[in-house]
């Protein structure tokens, strides 16, 4: 690895942050340089959340990004308004549950992922994200699983929320590449 | 040493402060920068320390002037808008030399501007907003990490040169995330140690001290202000020469050079990557002190250099103090945004690869 730009788009609610922060805690529990960026202020009401990962062996440079190696779409206006980030060769997961459309490029790698029939199917209708986060981190390979598992007891499910944490690891399989 | 922890830009500002010995802490929430007194109100009454909304920035500039008259070792924060009605202050605490950490997560202006991220206040920190001659150190932070050093370490540089220490990031650090090993606490100041550690605090006649300090900013003589604005200037030139500090990439052999401090000499160094790739050789100054500005550093571009260029989020500001650096030697460009708009490392690239192609 040397560099690796993620960006996940959705709406308020779908777990764009916490798919973010997930990430950016199992690069540095991988012992990488990361950086974390989410958009902030008035264009993330009622429209879209965004976030940016860099995951790099090197001091992270420009917190912004114009190329992508991996853009998560959430929602349609997500994948109408960041389709064109991603790299050539590149990977889009679209959430295919909610979004009715095709990508338009053939340029890069399209996985249409139907987050919320699988969760449901798994019996964690509410794991969606983590059912894309599965996706988008074998895709990419830019952290492991072991690490992402590390970061859902240490982090993001603590306390009550513990006890979700083998129904997440189940979402987080879920979708097979 | 400590373990790494990953930390949203303002808390780990807010940690570090209060780890450097601050232990007082007046603000007034203003994006993008609330997440600290959010954080403050938390945490400084749990760690024996003070926080306190004020009613608004004057006010809590206000009593960063009196608890540190008094002896205490003060943090404020605010953004662009809210630093700009502190300026009275700080004009009074740079004359009364009164210690102060402050920090300006800056956004876009004029006026009450936006809320994204700039730099458009690099005169207001650099050249000073308020009244009469007075100069205050401004450490501009590229990292996280950087920010928390700087910030560890203001407190005791501010009490060492008895001045407010500004410390200017921007929007972008404030909301970022990034991975950083916060230094130990170090141990707050005792009221009983204020009069060992700053005799000059008004701390009230003990039973056995006749000694009475005076802490002001109003010299109604003439005579007695010029010599005390004489004696301020000593100081300053004094500062001049041990805090400037700067980091330099390449710039002996290159055919551009760039200038950026912050967020934007982050995105630059990207840019010098991408201009590598198509034959263009660029180097950096980051000034890491914006005053004292590193003006010493420019001495050390080559010949082979055909123009400098100052990459900035305000118009032109920064490329003022560049082409003080210059002089006649070259020709300065600016590469800006501003408004709260971020050019990517792309965009820096193209534009310096015009600019080369304009004046080679």
């Amino acid at each position: 690895m040397s560099t690796t730009k993620l960006f996940f788009a959705g709406s308020g609610g779908q777990g764009i942050i916490l798919m973010g922060q997930m990430v950016t805690y199992a690069a540095m529990y991988e012992d990488y340089e990361t950086m974390y960026y989410p958009s902030y202020g008035p264009e993330m009401r009622g429209g879209t959340a965004n976030c940016t990962v860099i995951v790099s062996d090197k001091p992270v440079s420009s917190p912004l990004i114009y190329d992508a190696d991996c853009v998560v779409a959430m929602n349609l206006p997500s994948l109408l308004k960041f389709e064109s980030m991603v790299k050539p060769g590149g990977v889009l997961l679209i959430n295919s549950s909610i979004i009715d459309r095709k990508a338009t490029r053939e340029d890069i790698r399209v996985l249409e992922v139907p987050t919320m029939e699988i969760a449901k199917e798994i019996g964690n209708p509410r794991g969606a994200n983590m059912v894309m986060l599965g996706a988008a981190i074998r895709a990419t390979g830019v952290v492991s699983q072991e690490k992402i598992e590390k970061v859902m007891r240490e982090k993001a499910f603590t306390g009550k929320k513990a006890p979700t944490i083998p129904l997440n690891i189940v979402a987080f399989e879920s979708f097979k590449i | 040493m400590s373990e790494k922890v990953l930390m949203k830009g303002n808390e780990a500002f807010a940690e570090a402060a209060i780890r450097g010995g601050c232990r007082f802490y007046f603000g007034y929430p203003i994006t993008p920068q609330s997440e600290i007194p959010e954080f403050m109100s938390r945490e400084l009454p749990k760690r024996g320390g003070t926080f306190l909304q004020a009613e608004s920035e004057l006010g809590a500039i206000n009593m960063a002037y009196g608890a540190g008259a008094a002896g205490g070792s003060v943090f404020i924060s605010s953004s662009s808008p809210g630093i700009a009605l502190m300026q009275e202050g700080m004009s009074f605490l740079c004359s009364a030399e009164v210690p102060l950490v402050a920090l300006n997560v800056s956004r876009g202006g004029p006026g009450i501007g936006g809320i994204q991220p700039g730099q458009a206040d690099y005169n207001q920190v650099t050249r000073g907003g308020g009244n009469g001659d007075y100069k205050i150190p401004v450490l501009a932070p590229a990292s996280i990490q950087e920010a928390v050093d700087m910030l560890y370490e203001a407190a005791e540089l501010a009490r060492k040169w008895q001045n407010p220490i500004m410390v200017f990031a921007d929007g972008i650090m404030g909301q970022m995330m990034e991975p950083v090993i916060l230094p130990e606490q170090k141990p707050f100041t005792d009221a009983s140690d204020i009069r060992a550690e700053r005799p000059w605090a008004i701390t009230g006649y003990g039973d056995d001290d006749t000694t009475k300090n005076v802490v002001k900013s109003l010299r109604m003589q003439p005579d007695d202000l010029e010599r005390h604005v004489e004696y301020l200037f000593e100081k300053y030139d004094r500062a001049e020469k041990e805090l400037v500090r700067v980091e330099t990439q390449d710039i002996e052999d290159a055919d551009i050079v760039l200038v950026a401090f912050g967020t934007v000499a982050r995105i630059a160094r990207e840019a010098i990557e991408i201009l590598a790739e198509r034959g263009i050789k660029a180097g950096l100054i980051r000034p890491i002190t914006l005053w004292p500005f590193p003006y010493d550093a420019f001495d050390g571009i080559g010949d082979r250099t055909k123009v400098v260029i100052s990459a900035e989020l305000s118009m032109g500001q920064l490329m003022q103090d560049v082409k003080l650096g210059v002089g006649k030697r070259l020709p300065v460009k600016l590469i800006n945004r501003t408004g709260g708009m971020i050019p990517t490392s792309l965009e820096l690239a193209d534009r310096a690869e015009k600019i080369y192609k304009e004046v080679k």
